[in-house]
């Protein structure tokens, strides 16, 4: 990126939003999932009721900046306290706040209603790295930060970011999941604590050493999606990002079948247990 | 509204505070590079010590002189009243952090562990088999198998102990009110006493604990919060004895009067607390 | 030898004007509540500049995609020091400068109720500090943890972990002391006639901000000292084989760290409260609810703390019921902000640097509050979490809130501390920079973690460079800044147009009626509050 345009950049950036809103992303992702468009919703009608007690209060505020300054000649009130009024913005606020807590509650609920699943994955913190295990179907693997990133993130490597496709959202082995299952993902850690971020499928989990986690989606369309880990974890806490491939059903049943080839091992059987 | 109108007591600069500095900063690099191995550091640590304590005797003393010499109003003592009641309550609160972390664990951390609430498969996968009761090492069983200290033994005993002496400390600050010296003094010196034996057979309970029962500090979070809540406590009541200590000694030099005896109640307080604080390891770290 | 507080002082000799003692010593020895302030004031101005460097060698790494100019570990180190130096060496320090300077003005006391204990807890931050900053050069380099210091991640830390756990006792100790000293001082030195409901709010915030800071340090300091005995004496706290829990220390933590956050804020919602009524020649609007809202925010900030850890794995439970407590918070701090408004409502105002930097705190605050409100929607902070959007969040509360809320303080009592009128055009300039600059640094930072940038990484994916170069421009404009501030200070000390005991157009408050600059004995007779 030339200097000129980094100007420019901050410029447009200052000015216009709408600008900015076309080769910029300025916004939560809506994602794929069910869940993260419930989400994005509670995004936005958060952010929309701030805007709106937003114009109000600031509105009042700049209204009396303007008209009730000395050099306006304006002369001090005296009043010191309205009882209606101050019950009254004790009381719209609260019934606005559980106006918000109600959606936001009942999303909670089904975010955490993950029962039966049509796979399960475990995927455990290393530091750096993410070792996925396809729970009863023995493949597991390890995904690291792909090599050209990897490269290129180097302290002065000379390689410049913006050449390397994808810069630090890439890795060698991507994780594969068919399109409209539901997976499941036991989320834990193997030294210190991880977050495995999707922020395509709005789910943030952290990875406990000792403990497991679990979140689910059901991911719509196939694509590649990509996130970062997002728990400090060391120098190397930029540099373990996730990438989650949604494949239809039958390419996905392929990659697993080349996967079990190449990475075929004793991963953790629950069939019994369940 | 307790404003007295005499005019309120500012001492003079005092080059204590800045002793004391010095002080806890020796003390405070001394112990980290004793932690990190350095070699002379133990002693940097122990200079650091030297200087703390020299300068609590230094600053005390002047307080001392300044109270005897009658300079203080009530205004001032109310000030010390205050502060001590507060700092107590700072105390209470660097025990509840403790406190918590016994119940966190006992209550949710082990059942987790065991597969509990929403942890299903943190014991499913990581600790299979594992079954959550206390008192308990771990899942990994930390420190091998160990037994506990039971509560009707030594530990009764020396909660008998802490009462009685909260019984004389009473006794001697109702002496002290109605100017009978002798009985302050001795229940005084009997509270000490026994607030030294409580000390003495705390050091015995601990090497029974190590040597006999193998419960020790690393015995997972058993022996974490066992030896992190009695032995905080612990030095605790070495500091409120000590404290108490050198009130009697004030005492048998003839300090305090009948009205004014701050240091005397801030010790009685100090001495309460503890008693309290035992109360509770006594209910929820022996009994339960 | 202790000479300097023998026992033959009595009162008389504080007739006499001016220091006991000079030099160095006067500095060193000093009971006196108004050295003892322009102690604190001068250190923490001190240490607003060293976490800001560190702040920008963050936003230069952070310039452009790609490692440019330090080791990811080392960007690590600078992140956690920034914070700690911020928050304990800038922010806590200055607020407890300004109550030494104005409480006892403001309740008509002669000075602190504890002046020995008072210099002491000034003289233990050097020491903290000094222990803190020389961890960059010890093996392993400085802690890079981050500052909530979370293990096991910490316990990674080099030589500088036992320093680190030492230096944030020492902080606590002196933070507890100066609370002590403030509520004691408070609760027993107001002059005759200054009852709790007449007692100016600055005075009321600190009030409640003791109490907090009192109930919460040692709660840190226990944390820590878990920390420092499962590294080196084998205790399992924090480690599942054990039987423990690294979560434990998160939330034994934010116990500490989110009533902390308002000991950051309420001494400043403090200070604006007495600065708009000033320069809106209007009483303040609602004072009990004011002082009602205050105590409210401080006892919905004990249960609200696990909001910091909604990706943490809570059950359901215990997510909605922090969900619910901490939106609560809205509503009295909606009340302060709306009687703030009602007070400028139909006043008179005109706009001297104070209330310019009050003005901005009312807009910027309101907005970080906004952004608050947003991460305490559990579902909807999956997404935010450990993003730059929490960064934006807490610089817009921290930085336009309490650092804000701290300059147009010193700006308000400069004249009565220095006894002249420091540079109103130079005054005004600051403003401006500072607050088109402050805006600058952080309001991208919505929506880099809107677009999903993580917090805590020394480098970034190229869809991200833009934004964070506006930040880096903002950054060091806002630095530069500050200079200024620095000069209309020093400026001010030295000279300029004699302030009257007034100093601004009638306002209230006992620190009003002593003459500027306050002769270094004040209120040796209490005076009598109508
Ligand atoms: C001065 C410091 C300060 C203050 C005042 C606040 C105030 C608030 N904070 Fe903030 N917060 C921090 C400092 C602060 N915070 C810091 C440092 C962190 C990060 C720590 C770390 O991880 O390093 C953090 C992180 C943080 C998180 C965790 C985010 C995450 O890590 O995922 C959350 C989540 O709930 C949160 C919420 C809030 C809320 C609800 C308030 C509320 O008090 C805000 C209330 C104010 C308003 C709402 C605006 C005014 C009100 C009105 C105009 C009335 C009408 C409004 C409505 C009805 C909406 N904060
Ligand atoms: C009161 C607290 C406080 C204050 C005042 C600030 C002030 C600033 N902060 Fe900080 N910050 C925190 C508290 C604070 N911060 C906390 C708690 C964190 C989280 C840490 C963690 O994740 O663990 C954080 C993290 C944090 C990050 C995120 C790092 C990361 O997650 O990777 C960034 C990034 O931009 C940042 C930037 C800044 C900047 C630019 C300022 C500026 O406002 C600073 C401006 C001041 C100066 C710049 C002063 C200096 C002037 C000079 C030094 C003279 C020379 C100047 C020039 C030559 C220009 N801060
Ligand atoms: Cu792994 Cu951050
Ligand atoms: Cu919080």
């Amino acid at each position: 990126m030339d200097i000129k345009r980094k100007i420019a950049a901050i410029f447009v950036g200052l000015l216009s939003t709408n600008v900015v809103l076309a080769d910029w992303d300025l916004n939560m992702r809506e994602g794929v999932t069910a869940i993260s468009r419930e989400i994005y919703g509670l995004h936005m009608l958060i952010f929309y009721v701030c805007c709106a007690i937003g114009v109000f209060v600031f509105g009042w505020m700049i209204v009396a900046l303007v008209m009730h300054r000395k050099s306006k000649g304006a002369v001090a009130a005296q009043f010191s306290h309205s009882t209606k009024a101050e019950i009254i913005w004790t009381l719209i606020p609260a019934v606005i706040l559980i106006a918000m807590a109600v959606p936001a509650a009942k999303t909670m609920i089904k975010v955490e209603d993950d029962r039966n699943p049509d796979i399960t994955i475990k995927a455990t913190g290393y530091q750096w790295k993410w070792k996925y295990e396809y729970i009863d179907e023995g493949v597991s693997f390890y995904s690291n930060l792909a090599r050209t990133s990897n490269d290129a993130r180097r302290l002065g490597s000379g390689i410049d970011p913006n050449s390397v496709p994808n810069y630090l959202l890439e890795v060698d082995n991507h994780v594969v999941v068919p399109v409209n299952k539901k997976v499941r993902v036991l989320i834990t850690s193997n030294d210190v604590i991880h977050a495995w971020w999707m922020p395509d499928f709005a789910i943030k989990k952290d990875a406990i050493p000792g403990y497991i986690n679990q979140v689910w989606f059901i991911a719509e369309e196939p694509g590649i999606y990509r996130g970062q880990c997002a728990e400090l974890c060391g120098q190397d806490h930029g540099f373990m990002p996730i990438v989650v491939e949604v494949l239809e059903e039958e390419a996905f049943e392929a990659r697993m079948a080349s996967l079990k080839a190449e990475f075929g091992t004793d991963a953790p059987k629950l069939a019994a247990s369940q | 509204m307790a404003h007295t109108n005499d005019k309120y007591y500012v001492p003079h600069g005092s080059h204590w505070p800045i002793v004391g500095s010095v002080g806890l900063l020796l003390t405070m690099v001394g112990v980290s590079g004793w932690l990190n191995g350095g070699d002379i550091s133990p002693y940097i640590f122990a200079l650091g010590l030297l200087v703390v304590i020299g300068m609590m005797f230094g600053w005390f003393g002047n307080v001392i002189d300044e109270s005897e010499g009658g300079i203080y109003s009530d205004q001032v003592d109310k000030s010390f009243r205050m502060g001590m009641s507060w700092f107590i309550i700072s105390e209470v609160m660097f025990f509840a952090a403790f406190f918590g972390a016994l119940f966190y664990t006992r209550n949710m951390a082990l059942p987790w562990l065991e597969g509990g609430s929403n942890n299903f498969f943190t014991g499913l996968l990581l600790w299979p088999g594992f079954e959550a009761m206390w008192p308990s090492n771990g899942p990994a069983a930390i420190g091998g198998a160990f037994q506990t200290m039971s509560a009707w033994g030594l530990p009764a005993l020396n909660t008998a102990i802490l009462l009685t002496s909260s019984v004389t400390i009473t006794i001697a600050h109702h002496a002290l009110r109605d100017d009978k010296r002798g009985m302050t003094a001795i229940f005084l010196g009997l509270t000490v006493l026994l607030g030294f034996i409580f000390v003495y057979f705390q050091g015995i309970e601990y090497i029974h604990a190590y040597q006999d029962l193998n419960l020790r500090m690393d015995s997972g979070i058993y022996g974490s919060t066992f030896f992190m809540l009695t032995g905080f406590h612990g030095m605790h009541v070495t500091i409120g004895a000590l404290m108490l200590l050198i009130v009697w000694i004030r005492v048998m030099r003839g300090h305090f009067t009948a009205k004014h005896h701050f240091a005397f109640e801030a010790s009685a307080w100090y001495w309460h607390f503890v008693d309290v604080v035992w109360l509770g390891l006594f209910i929820f770290v022996y009994i339960l | 030898m202790s000479a300097a507080t023998s026992n033959d002082a009595t009162h008389d000799d504080h007739h006499d004007h001016g220091p006991e003692l000079t030099g160095i010593k006067r500095w060193l020895y000093t009971t006196n509540h108004k050295d003892i302030g322009t102690m604190y004031l001068v250190f923490s101005l001190i240490m607003l500049f060293v976490g800001g460097a560190m702040a920008l060698v963050i936003r230069t790494e952070l310039g452009q995609p790609g490692m440019q100019f330090v080791q990811p570990g080392f960007y690590n180190q600078m992140v956690t020091m920034h914070a700690l130096i911020m928050i304990f060496g800038a922010v806590m320090p200055a607020f407890v400068g300004l109550a030494n300077w104005m409480i006892p003005l403001m309740v008509g006391a002669p000075d602190m109720a504890l002046p020995r204990m008072n210099n002491w807890s000034f003289w233990i931050l050097p020491a903290a500090f000094g222990i803190l900053l020389a961890t960059l050069f010890v093996p392993g380099g400085a802690p890079a943890g981050g500052w909530t210091m979370y293990p096991p991640l910490v316990l990674q830390t080099g030589d500088a972990f036992p320093m680190l756990i030492f230096s944030v006792h020492l902080m606590g100790i002196s933070s507890i002391m100066g609370a002590i000293n403030i509520i004691v001082t408070i609760m027993n030195m107001r002059a005759p006639g200054m009852t709790l409901l007449k007692m100016p709010l600055f005075v009321w915030t600190w009030l409640i901000t003791a109490y907090l800071l009192i109930l919460v340090m040692p709660v840190l300091a226990g944390a820590v000292t878990m920390l420092l005995t499962d590294q080196f004496f084998g205790t399992s706290f924090f480690r599942a084989a054990g039987g423990g829990d690294p979560v434990m220390f998160q939330h034994i933590f934010w116990f500490f760290g989110h009533p902390e956050v308002y000991i950051m804020i309420l001494p400043a919602f403090g200070i604006v409260s007495e600065i708009i009524p000033t320069f809106a020649r209007k009483p303040l609007f609602g004072y009990s609810s004011m002082v009602y809202a205050t105590a409210s925010i401080a006892f919905l900030s004990f249960i609200v703390w696990a909001h910091h850890m909604f990706t943490a794995g809570m059950p359901l439970t215990g997510q909605l019921f922090f969900m619910f407590t901490t939106m609560l918070i809205a509503v009295p701090t909606g009340v302060k902000v709306f009687n703030w408004a009602a007070t400028m409502w139909k006043g008179s105002m005109t706009f001297e640097t104070p209330m310019l930097f009050a003005v901005a705190f009312l807009f910027l605050f309101t907005i970080g509050g906004f952004s608050g409100l947003m991460l305490a929607i559990v579902p909807a902070d999956f997404q935010y979490h450990d993003s730059y959007f929490v960064v934006a969040h807490f610089h817009y509360v921290l930085v336009p809130g309490a650092i804000f809320g701290i300059i147009a303080g010193v700006y308000y009592w400069l004249p009565k501390w220095t006894g002249h009128m420091y540079n109103e055009f130079l005054g005004k300039t600051h403003f401006w920079l500072t607050t088109i600059f402050v805006n600058l640094t952080f309001f991208p930072m919505h929506f880099l973690g809107l677009a999903g940038m993580p917090r805590r990484i020394p480098d970034y994916a190229t869809q991200f460079a833009d934004f964070n170069m506006i930040a880096t421009v903002g950054a060091f404009g806002f630095g530069l800044s500050q200079l200024l501030f620095v000069w209309v200070i020093i400026q001010c000390a030295r000279g300029g147009k004699k302030a009257t005991a007034e100093v601004w157009e009638n306002p209230v408050g006992l620190e009003w009626t002593v003459p500027s600059p306050a002769p270094h004995h004040t209120f040796d007779e209490p005076p009598v509050v109508k």
